[in-house]
């Protein structure tokens, strides 16, 4: 420092102060953001763990001061959300190992691209009308299957993207070693190229489940809601995030609290699931690496 | 015998030329190398026969009419500078260049007398045969155990359990590898050290029992010891094996192969008997590029 001249000095010095600067809005961004995160959490606890008793998950929807719970619609996302992800993931899965490993950069993968792209950023409620247009109109009423076709519309560009997107993470390495021992395009990406990608697809499932079990839109104008029980796909169908829609614009105390126990549900389900899939990428990660 | 081949003009004589090994052992292995010593003479068989070849691209010619002859049970090694085209050369070998966009291949290539190229040839029976090893090693993430099977059980080689295993620890034990896995065949892969790595890659490779194994510079990622033991396999396994291999390394040229062939800017400037190029070459571009006065 001392064989330095002022102006160099002066250079140094303000350098390191600019460095300290970027370093410190980058912190406080980062601290604002955990902040809000953790003010809505705990917003939702403290409103949502009143509501939680056993009645919410034995008891269905019900009148006001009549002890109901949400048993119907926690059983109609579950099957509903489990649907959506059953139609909608292999086909995205689908979709983006052809982007990935057929398609490429040809003019009709980029097409392809360019579509689930915008499926990708579509408005909900416009799926939710799509599929009224082809499934409830047509079958003459609102269902849990239009229900957990709509969910899928949405799974799917989600499950597309992630997987080509993981997919391209794989090492050329790996399909030049497949190629050279003589194995066809299909055994590359089923032998190898998919197992290697695998937990990443898995989190790009999670993710998309996660994603719809939030979504309210397109179930108002596919699966409806109901407040009675009902596992019939081909009725009508309760669901958490149309009880919460429901319940917590309504003037009853009893509902509200319930809409945030519903509201608390939902994002520990997320939350587990996050966790999950966190657990068996590190898992298989670890298989991998040794 | 025809194992070399010259760009200008074929004067080299009709007797065959007994390969000695005065270059190897007068250039020396580097410290802590095993001596590799030569046991099995060059066989006049030729695996491979390279004929005008040019390869490009997209607009850009990578090679310019290379012809070449590879000979069975020797180790053959190209080199030159990097972008000369002998990786271009050697892919073309197995059809690799086919998974790349653009490429493009004139010419024959023979193997055993049938034209590789030709329409129809399959290339997956090609790259079946003609096994391949590259510059880093690429386990796949799975087990040893499955990374040797993988071949095995692309093609079906194995009807039970018991010849897997049989074929799995035969490929080990050829790529010398069996002694330092044979407990932990059921851990990654990728868990090897790089030189283990290397010979796990070439046991895989082993383990379809290919005529030919081509080799990508295939310890350029490897420290001495661990290359010393792919050397020493080398030597070893060209007994029964064609092998071709892509190196930067002169000295390992001149250490483990019997023929060489050197390339500089996609044409084939000479290729002959390994000592004779070390110490006699007959271009001076050849003499250039050995002595390091390369321009």
């Amino acid at each position: 420092m001392k064989q330095l001249s002022p102006a160099a000095r002066a250079r140094y010095f303000r350098r390191q102060l600019v460095d300290r600067v970027m370093s410190g809005l980058c912190m406080l961004a980062a601290v604002i953001g955990l902040i809000l995160l953790g003010l809505i959490l705990w917003m939702l606890f403290s409103n949502g763990i009143g509501g939680l008793s056993l009645s919410v998950f034995t008891n269905s929807m019900a009148q006001p001061g009549a002890g109901g719970g949400l048993a119907n619609a926690i059983v109609g996302s579950l099957i509903q959300v489990g649907l959506g992800a059953m139609i909608g993931a292999p086909l995205g899965m689908m979709v983006g190992i052809y982007l990935s490993e057929v398609g490429k950069e040809s003019r009709f993968a980029s097409v392809v691209r360019f579509v689930n792209d915008i499926l990708l950023s579509a408005p909900s409620v416009l799926i939710g009308l799509f599929v009224y247009q082809i499934a409830v109109a047509p079958m003459g009423g609102f269902s849990g299957l239009a229900g957990a076709l709509s969910l899928a519309l949405i799974a799917m560009p989600i499950v597309a993207r992630t997987t080509e997107d993981i997919l391209r993470l794989v090492p050329q390495a790996y399909r030049d070693g497949a190629v050279a021992l003589g194995s066809r395009e299909n055994e590359v990406v089923r032998k190898v190229v998919v197992p290697a990608a695998f937990s990443g697809i898995l989190t790009g499932v999670m993710l998309a489940v996660a994603r719809i079990a939030g979504e309210t839109a397109p179930l108002l104008f596919t699966s409806l809601g109901n407040t009675n029980w009902s596992t019939d796909l081909t009725q009508p169908m309760a669901s958490l995030p149309i009880a919460i829609y429901r319940y917590a614009g309504s003037p009853y105390g009893e509902w509200v609290s319930l809409a945030w126990t519903g509201a608390m549900l939902i994002t520990v389900g997320v939350l587990v699931l996050n966790i999950l899939s966190r657990f068996s990428h590190a898992a298989v990660a670890g298989r991998m690496k040794g | 015998m025809s194992v070399m081949t010259q760009k200008a003009s074929d004067t080299t004589g009709a007797a065959a030329p007994v390969v000695r090994e005065t270059a190897r052992q007068t250039r020396g292995a580097p410290l802590g190398a095993p001596a590799v010593t030569p046991t099995a003479p060059i066989a006049a068989t030729i695996r491979i026969s390279v004929q005008d070849i040019n390869a490009f691209y997209g607009e850009k010619q990578a090679l310019f009419g290379v012809n070449l002859e590879v000979p069975d049970n020797a180790i053959t090694a190209f080199i030159g500078a990097s972008g000369c085209g002998k990786s271009t050369l050697l892919r073309c070998l197995n059809r690799m260049n086919d998974t790349i966009p653009g490429a493009r291949v004139e010419g024959r290539i023979l193997m055993d007398g049938a034209d590789i190229n030709a329409a129809d040839i399959d290339p997956v029976q090609v790259r079946t045969r003609i096994g391949m090893v590259f510059q880093k090693p690429n386990p796949f993430p799975i087990s040893i155990y499955e990374n040797i099977a993988f071949g095995a059980r692309t093609h079906k080689l194995a009807a039970t359990k018991a010849e897997l295993d049989d074929i799995v620890e035969r490929s080990l034990r050829r790529a010398a590898l069996w002694d330092e896995v044979k407990d932990r065949l059921g851990k990654p892969g990728l868990g090897l050290s790089g030189g283990q790595q290397q010979r796990l890659v070439i046991a895989r490779a082993l383990a379809v029992s290919p005529a030919v194994i081509l080799m990508d510079e295939p310890c350029s990622a490897l420290d001495p010891i661990a290359t010393a033991h792919i050397e020493a396999l080398l030597e070893d396994l060209r007994k029964h094996t064609c092998i071709v291999i892509v190196t930067h390394s002169m000295a390992q040229a001149a250490r483990v192969s019997q023929i060489t062939a050197f390339f500089h800017m996609g044409e084939l400037i000479e290729s002959g008997p390994t000592d004779q190029i070390f110490t006699m070459p007959k271009v001076d571009q050849t003499q250039n590029y050995i002595t390091g006065r390369f321009g």
